[in-house]
């Protein structure tokens, strides 16, 4: 019943989104298919983070996994598109399930740092081995617009409506999984590791699921994007990626999918307003062009003072309580025992 | 064996400096529980501090102390301001808070001052040293790089465990409301942990910049280091950061000199992830017993 | 009726030739007071405008020098815009950052060339950031003309037929270093410092066609965001290297120095000109000068350091073109220092004016590529431009100098060359013809 209840909804979007697309075309486009890809990747990294309350600041570098796979599937085996995004998919989850059996006994900081040099370190191997992966110069990709679209189809258009699909498909399995046994089982070992354990769970096996399931995630993501782009580089895939997409899905609002929506949304144009807002009063210039970054920073620590649930947070407490509870209670992820009886008893209204 | 010898001296010189963000990173960490991403853009701001104060009078050691009273300065205010509205909320609140924070001083950094390098000098000499013909492959600032940063550790260690003072800090962090029942005053604690945090960071700011030049983002290849040598290290321990940042300096200066500059950053991942397989707390971390 | 049809038929046909005469002789010059009318014959043209975008890292780790060069070359369009324009129309230079990110490079050219409607990209900064973008933009037939890289790749004009190059490209460079060192280093051992993707991949394949392989006895390799380069200086000093070529950046440069001083190593020191810029490296040591007590001054660390030059040495204050650029920087661009990355910006810019000017006076997108296709005379540049429809690299030749007194210094004749193995390396005598006295070139 879900699943038909979240494929209905996806259609309809699909539908809506098409329209405007063609609606608005050109750069518009572009962009869409820029926030599609991000949020495939972010989707995965606010379930990872969210459902089972381990973080990562290094999906980054699962895009990279994923994208160079793609790229390096396109470039020397001719397969067909959805082949081609299905591989990079699994290379990138064999990556997220490697890394995830290593980092299995890590929690909290440490995990971070170790997904973070993970994000720093892994794009340093394609100029090592320059040869296969082309080294600083990258890969190129590029599709094409296929025959039956007609010869006048606008490319941008058809990398928007590409982006888009795979996006939706993803939040829709990723929905599905949310609610099913193993997303409870999620939320069981986020909330308290040891009782998960005593009620019979495998919580290392459901860790890594989950790791995998969010690179996997990314590698798709990543794909798009180098779809989108037209270049696999080790120049794109920084650790400033890998930070947009954690603030991504904290802004967006954690633990939720339409969050992942939002913070892409957000990922991708404030950036770009704020560049334009400062050009259009005078500002161009090297020392003005620092303006948008140090607004962009600004703009994070506001959102987060002001909506601590992130965007979606936000909007579910203006527009009333009865929409469905799919996000992280908040208080599920704090450190800090509960010292008094008080608090436990807060926290015990909260999650209910 | 010379070779070896100059590898092995300016590793520990280089690692002095990601001991210098570990310690920041771990008093921040054992004191308040969050992970301040912003420390390096911290310590770059309050660089640029000392690099005006220096261009302006000349004094070396006058933009030094300014440096670090600015770093005191500027973490108490972050904390009052910035990250004191994210206590007691997600841990991750915390995070995209000071990686805005981050963020934000690269930008206002670049704004005031600009985007091209700037020289900053060195305390003494930048001339290698010698014992008799042997070129050790040190100089006389990475000595003192050396020597501040190992006394700024041990001065941090006995506050944490020899005064009272220390003990507030680590009880805040441990439980913040049996100590707030206890009668501390959890607010200026927390304040004076990221002070402290913003001094040490800023001793690693004007220590690391001669090699780096200053500019923006000149702190955030360190940084990365730097956290990477405290989870190594084990984030609650001072001891461990030092050492977390020797360890890691030293095998980086190995790799880059016998196998190549495009490995050293694999190979800082296979150093930490083989030190987290071991001890998944890092080195120096005490055990923590896990309550039903 | 027909004999006043055929006397209005002459009258008409002789008001039409006197019409035609008098287009074609006011629109040669300047054209303030022709009769043909200025359209809209592109995008990004309008009757009173030309837009061009571009891409630039203007924050972030590679930003540090290259943020100059753009408002280098938007300086001398607004100076050409202050003196009549383009036929009449000013040059709107729309530069966006793109964090040297290859991600955000497509987003801003794609946004350039969809939303803002550009005529053409120039000046696109970076090799894997264009190189992001160099397929769309021909796909596109937008001309992409004089690439801020030096990547042999900009030549082909098979594939990519709206590109073109501007400065010397790497390869070429090598060469004429290699050259260089291959005759007064004979039997000396030759070390390699070069920075680990194409810039210094290339500089090192055409140091290799000229160096004979026996004289080099190390070849280290630099990550830009690694700033430790300790080791590499070692390995170089334990190999025993007597003379280092670097391919470097200004700042691994200046690192290059610093760590041979700390590691009591003395090497004769080549540098490519991207990183040789004495002003630039100047800055970097000032701080090493003024420590207390130590005899080591700014000007001193890069005092004999080799390199190479395509551009007129900003030293030679005689020069034409650099009284040119002094006037350019001191009227708009006196709070960036005058060095290198500024006189880059100007020259490039000159460039492309040229090529619009020869454009004509309502241009489309391919009349650009056509113009330069023709070939482009010399300009600020020590040696000829290589452009033709089989062509597109720019600068073909440079001089060998030598850093005296913070200033480049000739040592050599412009040589010239190409880039393949065994192109010859050859003088070029011509002396560079001076800069136009109003500082526009004429079209």
């Amino acid at each position: 019943m879900t699943l038909l209840r979240h494929l209905g909804a996806a259609i309809v979007v699909a539908l809506l989104l098409a329209g405007v697309s063609i609606q608005l075309g050109g750069y518009r486009d572009y962009q869409m298919a820029e926030v599609a890809a991000y949020v495939t990747a972010v989707a995965g990294l606010t379930l990872l983070i969210g459902l089972s309350g381990q973080i990562s600041v290094g999906n980054g570098a699962f895009m990279a996994v994923g994208s160079y796979g793609g790229a390096l599937i396109m470039l020397h085996l001719n397969w067909p598109l959805e082949l081609v995004f299905l591989a990079a998919t699994v290379i990138a989850a064999a990556g997220g399930a490697v890394f995830g059996i290593a980092a299995a006994r890590l929690r909290g900081p440490y995990l971070a740092g170790a997904t973070l040099m993970l994000a720093v370190a892994l794009p340093t191997l394609a100029d090592q081995y320059a040869g296969v992966f082309g080294g600083d110069q990258g890969l190129t990709t590029s599709i094409a617009v296929p025959a039956f679209l007609g010869a006048t189809f606008p490319p941008t258009r058809w990398l928007a409506w590409v982006t888009c699909a795979c996006a939706l498909i993803t939040l829709v399995l990723l929905a599905n999984i949310g609610r099913s046994r193993i997303g409870r089982s999620w939320r069981a070992v986020r909330d308290d590791e040891v009782a998960a354990a005593l009620s019979g769970l495998n919580v290392a096996r459901l860790q890594v699921l989950a790791f995998v399931v969010s690179a996997a995630c990314a590698g798709l993501g990543g794909v798009l994007l180098a779809v989108v782009t037209g270049i696999v580089a080790p120049g794109a895939y920084t650790l400033t990626l890998s930070i947009g997409l954690l603030t991504a899905a904290v802004v967006g609002g954690l633990g939720s999918l339409l969050g992942a929506v939002w913070g892409s949304l957000v990922l991708v144009l404030v950036p770009t307003y704020l560049t334009n807002v400062a050009a259009s009063h005078g500002l161009s210039g090297a020392a003005s062009s620092s303006v948008p970054i140090a607004a962009y920073g600004v703009v994070l620590i506001v959102v987060m003072l002001a909506f601590p649930a992130g965007i979606q947070g936000g909007l579910r407490r203006l527009f009333g309580p009865a929409a469905p509870a799919a996000a992280v209670p908040l208080n599920a992820l704090r450190r800090r025992r509960p010292a008094t009886e008080h608090q436990e008893e807060e926290l015990h209204e909260k999650t209910t | 064996m010379q070779e070896f010898l100059e590898f092995t001296l300016g590793g520990i010189a280089i690692g002095m400096v990601y001991a210098a963000i570990a310690l920041s990173l771990v008093l921040i960490w054992r004191g308040t529980r969050v992970l301040n991403y912003s420390q390096g853009g911290m310590a770059m701001f309050t660089t640029y501090v000392a690099w005006v104060v220096i261009s302006h009078t000349g004094n070396y050691w006058l933009g030094f102390v300014l440096a670090l009273a600015s770093g005191l300065v500027l973490g108490g205010i972050l904390e009052r301001t910035v990250v004191r509205p994210t206590e007691g909320k997600s841990p991750l609140n915390s995070v995209i808070v000071t990686i805005g924070l981050l963020i934000f001083l690269e930008g206002l950094a670049g704004i005031i001052y600009g985007g091209q390098y700037r020289s900053f000098p060195v305390a003494f000499s930048v001339k290698g040293l010698k014992i008799g013909s042997v070129a050790l492959g040190i100089s006389t600032s990475d000595l003192f790089t050396a020597g501040a940063v190992l006394a700024a550790a041990l001065a941090l260690a006995v506050v944490f465990r020899y005064t009272s003072v220390g003990l507030r800090l680590r009880a805040t962090a441990f439980s913040p409301d049996v100590a707030r029942l206890l009668g501390v005053r959890i607010g200026r604690v927390l304040t004076l942990g990221w002070a402290l945090a913003g001094l040490f960071g800023a001793l690693a700011g004007v220590l690391v910049t001669p090699t780096t030049f200053l500019y923006p983002n000149s702190m955030d290849a360190i940084f990365v280091l730097g956290f990477t040598a405290a989870v190594i290290g084990g984030l609650d321990s001072p001891v461990g950061a030092v050492t977390g940042g020797v360890l890691l300096g030293v095998v980086l200066s190995y790799v880059g000199g016998y196998l190549g500059s495009d490995l050293v950053l694999v190979y800082g991942l296979v150093v930490l992830a083989l030190v987290l397989m071991v001890r998944p707390t890092g080195l120096f971390s005490a055990a923590t017993a896990r309550r039903v | 009726m027909r004999r006043p049809h055929r006397s209005s038929l002459a009258a008409v046909a002789g008001i039409a030739a006197v019409a035609l005469l008098a287009t074609a002789c006011g629109s040669s010059g300047s054209g303030s007071s022709s009769s043909s009318k200025l359209t809209a014959s592109a995008p990004g043209i309008t009757a009173s405008t030309i837009t061009i975008g571009s891409h630039q890292p203007l924050t972030g780790v590679a930003a540090p020098g290259y943020d100059e060069i753009a408002p280098a070359s938007n300086a001398y369009f607004q100076y050409v815009n202050a003196h009549g324009g383009i036929y009449g129309r000013k040059i709107i230079y729309k530069y966006l950052n793109d964090q040297y990110d290859p991600t955000i490079t497509s987003t801003v050219v794609h946004q350039l060339v969809l939303q803002d409607n550009v005529y053409a990209i120039f000046n696109g900064l970076g090799t894997p950031t264009h190189l992001a973008v160099v397929k769309y933009l021909n796909q596109s037939k937008v001309p992409d003309v004089f690439v801020a890289s030096g990547c042999e790749c900009w030549d082909n004009p098979s594939t990519y037929p709206d590109t073109f190059g501007w400065q010397l490209d790497y390869v070429r460079e090598g060469k004429i270093l290699g050259k260089y060192i291959e005759e007064h280093f004979a039997g000396k051992k030759i070390g390699y410092f070069y920075q680990d993707d194409e810039f210094g991949q290339d500089g090192v394949k055409g140091l290799n066609y000229e160096i004979p392989k026996s004289q080099v006895v190390a070849a280290e390799s630099y990550n830009p965001t690694v700033t430790n380069i300790a080791p590499q200086v070692t390995a170089l000093k334990a190999a025993g290297a007597q003379v280092v070529v670097s391919f470097s950046v200004p700042a691994f440069t200046a690192l290059l120095r610093l760590n041979s001083l700390k590691l009591s190593f003395a090497p004769q020191l080549v540098v490519s000109d991207v990183g040789s810029d004495p002003i630039t490296l100047a800055g970097l040591l000032e701080s090493f000068a003024k420590q207390g007590g130590a005899t080591v001054s700014g000007n001193a660390l890069t005092q004999g350091i080799i390199t190479d030059g395509y551009l007129p040495s900003l030293g030679d204050t005689s020069n034409s073109w650099i009284k040119l650029m002094t006037m350019i920087h001191s009227k708009y661009l006196s709070k960036l220092p005058m060095d290198g990355n500024v006189a880059y910006g100007i020259a490039v810019g000159y460039t492309f004016v040229q090529a619009m000017l020869k454009a004509g006076r309502n241009p489309t997108r391919q009349d650009l590529i056509n113009a330069i296709n023709g070939g482009l005379p010399q300009g600020f540049a020590v040696a000829p431009y290589a452009y033709s429809s089989g062509n597109h690299n720019g600068i073909t030749g440079a001089y060998m100098a030598v850093i005296k007194n913070g200033a480049l210094s000739p040592i050599g004749p412009v040589q010239v060359t190409d880039t393949s193995p065994t192109g010859p390396i050859t003088t070029y005598s011509k002396a560079q013809p001076p800069a136009p006295a109003s500082g526009i070139p004429s079209p």
